[in-house]
């Protein structure tokens, strides 16, 4: 059960997370929180000339769970339209992680969904 | 220490699940059977509601919940006309702000004096009304080692002090805060000295008379009671003249289309139906806790305690944020391991049967004085033993070994 949860694809990026920093340029710049544990995340994104992410970045505080998902998060979306980061689901992130979430880590797991679907609905 | 083999017999939910290290009661309690009885007997043979019908169904469960509210009494060396039946702490604590406030002749200006360790149930009400009236809130402060700061305390109650409101424990850092001091300063301002008994009570004796406060409320779940059922005690004096803050059935004398006039009793205070069940079930609790006796109780929690931050002292990447003498702390253990969110430890736990709480706790204004963001929060109670300790010194190590 250890190994599921915390298979080293989730620690390595817990320890050595893609995309962390904050970007000075960006065209969004969001902040998902989660109430009941206090954890809290910026995420910046900048666009080029083509609306597609040209750059992305999170700062911010996590358990493992939510960190890695960050940063999983910030290598997919890399060249991708607003209109396609609209079409990133719940269900993308579970398979990105690759690991069954319980209930009670469900806010943990999207923390950084949040933040992006949050900035789209903002944008259109 | 009590024998928690023989205790633990007396809780269904062992039975269920015997491996479990329930180490959350600070966040709820686990349930006697004697308690559940009580309830079932309620619902299977005298439901009905109280102080309404002429049948005899009725009679008795008014005279079950009436005996309930003695018990009560007796359990806090309080009266009971001074024992309002509510559906748990936060409900009291609303309430009374609110009936405070439409009481006491408040003016801008005026000042509420509270601590940095309160749960967001007590402090919440207290920023609301400080907000509505135009009053200062001020907060106690801690020490180095997380006692109160009474030498502070002494100077932010003034005589613009109109209600202090403190907890007798912390639910994060298990600190048992000295009332009677507080108690003291209170009357030298002439100000309201509420107690939120929500960590302390079933825990260690108490006596309204002895700690000196206006009013003390607590919630019966997390003393071995049902969810849903709580309690606010009012000094015979103030409840007298305190108005009240909910309305409805039950609780007045004469209405008319436009204006009604309310009971003289604690009834003033019970609008609607009452948590029958649930008061019945809570007086069961307090006759189960006081067989075992409140004092062996405090011992034991106290014994396991001293175990706990012995144990989590000894481990390297462990850091305390508790009170760290035993005898000044409600079996409440909270901490971080170094480099692992308390939300994995806590996860990697659950997989060892070890049930703790991480997170803010409720309590967003301590965590910011302790410069932290969350807390693991193990906590004790009668049917721990040792061993519950040992479990969660393994989900440590193995929390530790997963993340090296």
């Amino acid at each position: 059960m250890d190994e599921e949860l915390y298979k080293q694809n989730i620690l390595d990026h817990y320890k050595h997370p893609h995309g962390k920093g904050v970007l000075v340029d960006f065209d969004i710049k969001e902040r998902g929180r989660n109430a009941s544990c206090g954890d809290d995340l910026t995420l910046y994104i900048k666009f080029d000339q083509e609306h597609k992410v040209r750059d992305v970045a999170f700062e911010g505080e996590g358990c493992a769970i939510s960190i890695a998902a960050a940063s999983m998060l910030t290598e997919t979306i890399k060249g991708k339209t607003a209109k396609e980061l609209a079409l990133i689901s719940p269900g993308d992130i579970y398979n990105m992680l690759g690991i069954p979430i319980s209930p009670g880590r469900v806010n943990c797991a999207l923390l950084a969904y949040k933040a992006l679907n949050d900035s789209i609905k903002t944008m259109e | 220490m009590l024998d928690t083999a023989t205790i633990k017999k007396d809780f269904p939910i062992f039975e269920s699940s015997p491996a479990l290290a329930y180490l959350d009661s600070a966040s709820t309690s686990q349930t006697p059977l004697l308690g559940l009885t009580a309830m079932d007997e309620y619902y299977t043979k005298y439901r009905a509601n109280i102080h309404r019908g002429v049948y005899e169904l009725s009679e008795i469960a008014t005279d079950k919940y009436e005996q309930a509210r003695e018990t009560l009494a007796r359990f806090l060396s309080a009266e009971s006309e001074e024992i309002v039946f509510t559906s748990g702490s936060t409900l009291a604590s609303n309430m009374l702000v609110y009936s405070l406030e439409k009481t006491l002749p408040l003016e801008k200006g005026d000042e509420i004096v509270t601590t940095i360790m309160e749960h967001h149930s007590n402090l919440i009400p207290l920023q609301e009304l400080a907000s509505r009236r135009g009053l200062t809130l001020k907060h106690i402060p801690l020490t180095e080692d997380v006692d109160l700061d009474y030498e502070k305390a002494r100077e932010l109650i003034t005589s613009k002090t109109k209600i202090i409101s403190v907890t007798l424990a912390s639910n994060v850092l298990g600190t048992i805060n000295d009332i009677k001091r507080l108690s003291e300063l209170a009357k030298e301002a002439g100000a309201i000295l509420i107690v939120d008994a929500a960590q302390a009570v079933g825990h260690m004796p108490i006596s309204v008379r002895e700690l000196g406060c206006d009013f003390l409320f607590f919630s019966g779940h997390k003393m071995c009671g049902p969810t849903g059922i709580g309690v606010l005690y009012g000094k015979k004096e103030r409840l007298a003249s305190l108005k009240p803050s909910l309305f409805g059935g039950s609780m007045v004398e004469r209405v008319d289309t436009h204006t009604a006039e309310f009971a003289s009793t604690v009834a003033r205070f019970e609008a609607g139906t009452q948590n029958i069940a649930g008061a019945i079930g809570l007086a069961a609790a307090i006759e189960y806790l006081s067989r075992i006796g409140l004092s062996n109780i405090e011992h034991h929690v106290r014994d396991v305690t001293e175990y706990a931050l012995s144990q989590l002292r000894s481990i390297k990447g462990v850091t305390l944020y508790c009170a760290g003498d035993p005898r000044k702390n409600a079996g409440i253990v909270s901490f971080l391991v170094e480099g692992i969110h308390p939300h994995d430890v806590a996860e990697i736990f659950s997989r060892g049967q070890v049930a703790v709480r991480s997170g803010h706790h409720c309590a967003q204004p301590l965590m910011g004085a302790l410069g932290v963001t969350a807390l693991v929060r193990a906590s004790f109670y009668l049917y721990n033993s040792k061993e519950d300790v040992d479990k969660l010194v393994l989900g440590i190590k193995k929390a530790q070994s997963i993340f090296a």
